[in-house]
C-alpha cells in the first residue's frame, strides 16, 4: 500500500536529488560533454563573492521572516488575548489570512507599486511629513533588501499572529490570575506563563519561517530580480540563474545542496530544543 | 503595571494598525488598476473617473481563460492522486505494522524541508530526458512528489489516532486489508482528507518555481507562474499590470472565503504538522 507513494517521492524527489549530487561533481553546460571536477563546484560556492553574498543577504531576510512576525504576532496575540469571538474577530482572521491566500508572485506585484517613486508608501510618508526620505525603495541599493524583507512579513505575520492567538487560547487562564494576584506586571507575565506556554507554537513558526527566509524566490523574482545590483540576490535566484541563464548545471546543482544543508544546519537545531523542552 | 482594560483597548489599535496594513497593498492594486491605463499612477487615491474597463482589457489581453484552464489542469494532476496515494501510505506506516515502518517514515520526513529550488536544475534535466517538458505533466507529477512528504505525515497523523480495535474487528469479521481500507477508514478519514485537498490545491494554484523553469509558455502555466507574462506584457503600463494581477488572485480569495473556516483549520494544522 505504501509502494505508490514511494515510487512518486523516490522518481520525483530522490532520484533528481541523486542527479544533483551528481551534476554538482562535474562541469557541464546541459547539452555538451561533461568533465569530473571534483570538488571545484563547492570551493566555488564558497569563494565566489556573488554566492557568498546571496547566501549573506538570506540570513539577513530571517529577520524580516522570522523575527519580525513572530515577535509582532506574539506581542499582539498576547494583547488581544481575551478578545470575545464575534463579527470583528471572524473579520480580523479572515484579513490576516488573506496574504497567505493569495500567491507570492502576486504580493511581489502588488509590493513593487507600493514601493514605487509615485506609490502608496511614498505617499503616505509626504503625508505625515517624511517627504525627505521618499525615494523608489526598491531600486536604492541601500533600502531594497529591508523593503523586500518588509514584503515578508506582510506576508508572514498574519499566519504567526493567529496561530499564537489559537495556543495563547489553550493556556489555563487561572495561571495568568494567579500572577496577577502575585503582583507580578504584564512583562513578567509575558515571560513565564505566555511564552513557555506558546513553546511548541513558536517552534513551529520559526522553523516554517526561516525555511521561507532561506528559500525565498517568488517575491523577490516578480519584484527586485535580484537588484540593483545584486542587492537583494538570494539563492534560489541565483541557482536559477547559473543553471538556466549562464547553463552551469554543476555549479547551480552544487549550490542547490548548499542550500538544502543550510536549510537542515537551521532548522535541525530548533527541532532539538522544543523536542528538549516538553 | 497595565490594567486588562488597557490592555485591551491598545491590543485592538494595534490589530487595527496590523489589519490596515495587511489591506493596504490590496486596495492600492485597486486603485492602481482604476487610473487611466497610458499614464503613470499615483499612489492610492479613489479615481475620479474609475477605468473600469481595464480589467476588460486585461483580461481579455491577458488570456485568463487559457489561463485558468491550464491551471485546474495542473490542479487536476495533482490533488486527486496525491490524495489516494498518501492516504494508501498513511494508512500503512499509522496503522498497519509493516517492517521498515520507523526507517520510511523518516525518509519521508526527511523530504519536508527540501527547498524547490535545490532540486529545481536536476528536476528540469530528469523531466527532459523524460520528454515532459513544456506539458502540464513536468510540473504535476513533480508536485505530487515534491507534495508527498507532507501529504504522507498528514495522513499518518490520522490514522495513527484511528483505534486499531476498529481494524481488529474488521480482521475478525474476516475483511481483508483492502477492504476494511475501502469500507471503514476512508469514510472515516473525511475531514483530514477535506483540509489536505484544500491544502493541496491551493499549493499548486500559487505554485511559482516549477512551471516558471519547466513550462516555456506561460500561458500553459499555472496562473501564478503566469504572472511573470503579465510583467512582460504590461511592462509600461503599471495600471493594466495591477488589473492583470488582481483578476489571477481573485479566484483563490473567493474561494478562500466561501470556505474561510475550513481554509484556516487546514492552514493552521498543515503549519503545526509540517
Amino acid at each position: 500500500m505504501i509502494a505508490p507513494a514511494i515510487a512518486a517521492y523516490g522518481f520525483f524527489v530522490l532520484y533528481p536529488f541523486a542527479l544533483g549530487i551528481q551534476y554538482s561533481f562535474y562541469d557541464w553546460n546541459g547539452v555538451g560533454a561533461s568533465t569530473w571536477v571534483g570538488l571545484d563546484n563547492y570551493l566555488r560556492v564558497f569563494t565566489d563573492r556573488e554566492m557568498l553574498s546571496a547566501i549573506r543577504n538570506a540570513f539577513v531576510l530571517v529577520i524580516f521572516f522570522t523575527l519580525i512576525p513572530v515577535s509582532t504576532g506574539l506581542v499582539l496575540a498576547t494583547l488581544i488575548r481575551n478578545i470575545r469571538a464575534g463579527v470583528f474577530s471572524t473579520v480580523s482572521q479572515t484579513i490576516l489570512f488573506l496574504p497567505q491566500i493569495i500567491p507570492l508572485a502576486a504580493a511581489g506585484i502588488a509590493w513593487s507599486w507600493m514601493y514605487a517613486q509615485t506609490g502608496t508608501v511614498n505617499q503616505i510618508l509626504s503625508a505625515i511629513g517624511l517627504g525627505g526620505i521618499t525615494r523608489p525603495w526598491l531600486a536604492d541599493y541601500g533600502t531594497a533588501l529591508p523593503a523586500v524583507g518588509l514584503i515578508g512579513s506582510w506576508v508572514l505575520t498574519g499566519l504567526c499572529t493567529v496561530l499564537l492567538l489559537t495556543g495563547i487560547s489553550k493556556i489555563d487562564a487561572s495561571l495568568y490570575e494567579a500572577v496577577r494576584l502575585d503582583g507580578a506586571g504584564w512583562f513578567r507575565e509575558f515571560v513565564t506563563i505566555t511564552i513557555p506556554g506558546l513553546r511548541q507554537q513558536i517552534a513551529v513558526l520559526i522553523t516554517i519561517t526561516v525555511i521561507a527566509a532561506l528559500s525565498s524566490f517568488d517575491i523577490i523574482y516578480t519584484s527586485t530580480q535580484g537588484g540593483p545590483g545584486r542587492a537583494t540576490l538570494v539563492p534560489g535566484l541565483s541557482i536559477f540563474r547559473i543553471g538556466f541563464t549562464q547553463s552551469d548545471v554543476g555549479l547551480a546543482s552544487a549550490f542547490g545542496i548548499v542550500l538544502m544543508a543550510l536549510v537542515l544546519i537551521v532548522v535541525i537545531p530548533i527541532q532539538r530544543l522544543s523536542k528538549e523542552s516538553k | 503595571m497595565i490594567g486588562s482594560r488597557t490592555e485591551a483597548i491598545v491590543g485592538r489599535v494595534v490589530l487595527v494598525i496590523v489589519l490596515v496594513v495587511t489591506l493596504l497593498p490590496l486596495l492600492s492594486m485597486l486603485s492602481a488598476a482604476l487610473q487611466p491605463a497610458d499614464r503613470n499612477p499615483t499612489g492610492l487615491v479613489w479615481p475620479t473617473d474609475p477605468q473600469w474597463q481595464n480589467f476588460v482589457t486585461a483580461f481579455e489581453a491577458g488570456h485568463v481563460w487559457e489561463l485558468m484552464r491550464s491551471s485546474l489542469g495542473i490542479v487536476l494532476i495533482v490533488v486527486p492522486a496525491s490524495l489516494l496515494i498518501a492516504t494508501m501510505a498513511g494508512y500503512a506506516l499509522g496503522n498497519l505494522r509493516i517492517p521498515g515502518n520507523r526507517f520510511l517514515l523518516l525518509l519521508f520526513v526527511a523530504g519536508l524541508t527540501i527547498p524547490f529550488e535545490s532540486l529545481i536544475i536536476p528536476i528540469y534535466y530528469h523531466m527532459k530526458s523524460l520528454g515532459l517538458l513544456n506539458t502540464p505533466w513536468a510540473v504535476g507529477l513533480t508536485l505530487i512528489g515534491l507534495f508527498m512528504p507532507f501529504s504522507v505525515a498528514w495522513m499518518r497523523a490520522h490514522f495513527v489516532g484511528v483505534p486499531i480495535e476498529l481494524s481488529e474487528a474488521a480482521r475478525v469479521d474476516g475483511a481483508t486489508v483492502w477492504q476494511e481500507f475501502r469500507r471503514i477508514q476512508i469514510p472515516l478519514a473525511g475531514p483530514p482528507l477535506a483540509a489536505l485537498a484544500i491544502l493541496l490545491f491551493l499549493w499548486t494554484w500559487n505554485q511559482f518555481i516549477l512551471p516558471v523553469a519547466l513550462i516555456q509558455d506561460p500561458l500553459e502555466r499555472t496562473v501564478a507562474g503566469a504572472l511573470t507574462f503579465f510583467q512582460g506584457q504590461y511592462y509600461a503600463s503599471i495600471p493594466l499590470l495591477n488589473a492583470g494581477a488582481l483578476i489571477i488572485i481573485t479566484p483563490a480569495i473567493l474561494v478562500f472565503l466561501i470556505f474561510q473556516r475550513q481554509f484556516i483549520k487546514a492552514l493552521l494544522q498543515g503549519a503545526v504538522k509540517g
